[in-house]
């Protein structure tokens, strides 16, 4: 219920401008020339410092994209994106690559400070509040800015248990191997329109690995932030779990309020093999655009794990609250025998937001189970829909889905749908799936403000009631910042 | 010294059909007043245009609450001002703890009165001896908002906020329909706790089967939107006998 309270006061004190995050960042930025072309590609891999292969590798993603068709199909609406009008590099100019962070410009630690981000190995994520004496949960971050990570914490202590965090430019010079042997192997580089873009011209990211049977000592997180005007951000992470391990990871995001909009297609491939075990977890705060739709970022991200080992499971938790337009499908391949996968997805729109997401479960191997439950809420002149695919391949004998999908409408103006698709090609699988529809009760409104609850407050409640399954999947620390945002971002819905 | 409750010549409708037809009522301090009457007579009506439920609308006439006019405030600002309507059909609220709920509905109106919050521990301690004398069990304040509730069960966890809430006014709202015997004793006990010199009661029944173990000071009879008749409890022995018939066709 604390939560509430401050859900509450959060969203007094952000009043009425309610995107906390748009402030600029004034720092001095390397930017790639406008546009994109094969001497950009270069360019990239040229800055990175990248090896022969990985150039290669992206020049041929870049070709086969020139081939390719933007794709249509979401319930989504936007303008052409002139992608020659657009900057694929942006680095916040300093000495090359800090050592430590010390080195880090002054101004980039103060930007995170602001967003809460604690870049400090002593200091915490901002807003969570402990018992006293109870030990604070230690978080790694690795924060990316723009087209560059700026920083990570925690490296040598995760090193010592043999855990790579590292951004992915570091990893494809420190460990080409390990990057080679995975790098789009679950997103393929011709996997789909924005994936292939990503492909040629991805600058940064996260690159994770465990190694066997080790149990990540802290939550892993990365913080992408896009200051940079006109600039898409081609984020690429990768996350490896070997055999018997474990890991929790978090991203968060967010964005300067500008009346352009801004393109993010980021891909994340995530593997776990024999008994191994990779706990996704997203906080999306992009900046949504103004009421009226100007403004705000394009986020169209693919999103894939592959329980590639036997025993596996991958579970995906997202938030979402941000982005003008969102276009996303985080997903499990199933391939292990017994591999297991899970979505919990809490989807709020508001304003002029266009929401197209959902979750992909391709059943390959024998014993294969999945479980989804989406939380869709859809406020002010918004639209949000669900799109799943549960599928069992011939082999996946006894596989097994649960699917839950839940809109919630507040007001008349915005709009839900449910685009639920299910393929079983083994006749011994078992797919469950439920919806429900519902508006917010007036009734239920009522009930709870004749008990002394303001209008806000009552909808905070009854919201938070809604998403609870769903919160309850994310880390505790994340679970209060997200409980926090729904609130927010559902200031003004009602009345 | 003002009434508690003060209702002068009260006109209100829904939807454009009028419901009440001048409705006149005072409750002082320390009274237990019961409302009886046939099924329509407009006597949940009564109860949600005094907390303001939306679509109900006055049209004539004043409510006062401890003298401030009731059609001004918004619907917490009432509840906050000490008036609690028991719901004949409580509401579910999925997803939210009972004892998330109390909290916060109990904070929110201290807020408002400008109180301080109570704590964590105090309000567990309180809940805990509510409770007790309800015959709740804690468990079910665990669960979400009389989510899976049986009627009994709501209107026990009904009557455990309003004694938490110590509203000024409360009304109940048909509070003894579907209970049964020994969950009406259990209901009946929590009211009449509730009774002091500086609350009132508003008692809303059909039958005189609550009124055995909540004696209400005055009985009113209301038809057609309107009080027809008051007594004392005697009253509703002789209305048990006689039924609502005559006043139906004196409405009429």
């Amino acid at each position: 219920m604390a939560a509430v309270q401050e859900t509450v006061e959060q969203v007094r004190r952000v009043g009425a401008d309610q995107y906390k995050y748009g402030f600029v960042t004034d720092i001095e930025s390397d930017l790639a020339p406008k546009g994109l072309s094969e001497e950009i590609v270069r360019f990239i891999s040229a800055k990175k410092n990248e090896p022969e292969w990985m150039l290669e590798w992206r020049l041929e993603a870049y070709r086969r994209w020139l081939t390719m068709t933007e794709p249509k199909w979401a319930r989504v609406d936007y303008p052409a994106i002139d992608y020659q009008d657009l900057y694929y590099y942006a680095a916040p100019k300093s000495k090359a690559g800090p050592k430590s962070l010390d080195e880090v410009d002054p101004e980039l630690l103060r930007t995170y400070e602001k967003l809460g981000i604690p870049l400090h190995e002593r200091e915490i994520l901002a807003g969570v509040e402990r018992p006293e004496g109870e030990e604070r949960p230690r978080v790694a971050v690795d924060a990316v800015f723009d087209s560059v990570s700026v920083a990570t914490t925690f490296k040598e202590e995760l090193k010592k248990v043999g855990v790579i965090f590292c951004p992915i430019s570091e990893a494809l010079r420190e460990h080409p191997e390990l990057v080679r042997k995975y790098l789009g192997t679950v997103v393929p580089a011709s996997d789909n329109y924005f994936a292939t873009l990503n492909s040629a011209v991805f600058s940064d990211g996260s690159f994770v690995y465990i190694p066997p049977g080790v149990r990540c000592p802290m939550e892993l997180s990365t913080y992408f932030r896009i200051n940079e005007k006109n600039t898409g951000q081609f984020e690429r992470t990768l996350i490896i779990a070997d055999k018997g391990s474990y890991v929790s990871y978090l991203e968060g995001c967010t964005a300067p309020k500008r009346d352009e909009n801004q393109l993010h297609a980021a891909v994340v491939e995530l593997v776990t093999l024999d008994d191994a075990e990779i706990k996704y977890s997203t906080v999306q705060n992009w900046y949504p655009g103004d009421e009226n739709g100007k403004g705000g970022i394009y986020n169209f991200v693919t999103k894939r794990g592959d329980c590639r080992g036997a025993n596996s499971k991958i579970s995906w938790t997202q938030v979402e609250t941000g982005s003008a337009i969102t276009w996303k499908y985080p997903s499990c391949v199933l391939r292990g025998d017994n591999s297991r996968g899970e979505f919990y997805s809490i989807a709020i729109s508001n304003g002029r937001q266009q929401v197209d997401s959902g979750t992909k479960m391709i059943h390959l191997g024998k014993g294969t189970t999945s479980r989804i439950i989406s939380k869709g809420i859809s406020a002010g002149r918004s639209s949000n829909a669900y799109r799943g695919l549960v599928s069992a391949h011939r082999k996946a004998e006894g596989a097994r889905n649960f699917t839950n999908c839940d809109s919630l409408l507040i007001g008349g103006a915005c709009s839900a749908h449910t685009i639920p698709y299910i393929e079983a090609k083994n006749p011994s699988c078992m797919f469950e799936h439920e919806a429900t529809t519902s508006k917010i009760s007036e009734d239920v409104l009522f009930y709870c403000m004749q008990r002394g609850l303001s209008q806000e407050d009552a909808t905070a409640l009854v919201v938070n009631g809604f998403v609870r399954d769903v919160l309850q999947q994310l880390p505790m620390e994340f679970a209060v910042e997200a409980q926090k945002l729904i609130s927010v971002s559902l200031e003004g819905s009602v009345g | 010294m003002t009434a508690l409750l003060e209702i002068r010549d009260l006109k209100a409708e829904i939807a454009g059909k009028q419901i009440l037809n001048g409705y006149d009522l005072t409750v002082k301090a320390g009274e237990v007043h019961a409302i009886m009457g046939p099924n329509g007579s407009g006597k949940s009506t009564l109860s949600y245009v005094l907390s303001g439920r939306p679509g109900y609308k006055i049209t004539e006439g004043q409510a006062l609450l401890a003298g401030a006019d009731l059609s001004q405030m918004s619907v917490d600002e009432r509840a906050a001002a000490g008036l609690f309507l028991a719901f004949q059909y409580p509401l579910e609220v999925p997803g939210v703890a009972t004892m998330t709920f109390l909290r916060a509905a109990l904070n929110a109106q201290r807020k408002k009165r400008g109180e301080e919050e109570m704590s964590s521990p105090d309000l567990i301690k309180r809940v805990k001896e509510l409770a007790k004398i309800l015959d709740m069990d804690m468990e079910m304040l665990r669960r979400p908002v009389n989510v899976g509730f049986s009627g009994g069960e709501k209107k026990r966890a009904e009557t455990l906020q309003m004694m938490l809430l110590e509203p000024k006014l409360c009304i109940l709202d048909e509070t003894d329909s579907g209970l049964d015997i020994d969950a009406l004793k259990v209901v009946s006990n929590g009211v009449n706790q509730l009774r002091s010199k500086d609350r009132g009661i508003v008692v809303i029944t059909h039958y005189q089967r609550l009124l055995d173990y909540i004696t209400p000071d005055v009985v009113h009879v209301q038809s057609a939107g309107r009080i027809v008749r008051t007594g004392g409890k005697e009253l509703a022995l002789e209305l048990e006998e006689t039924g609502y018939a005559r006043y139906q066709s004196e409405a009429a």
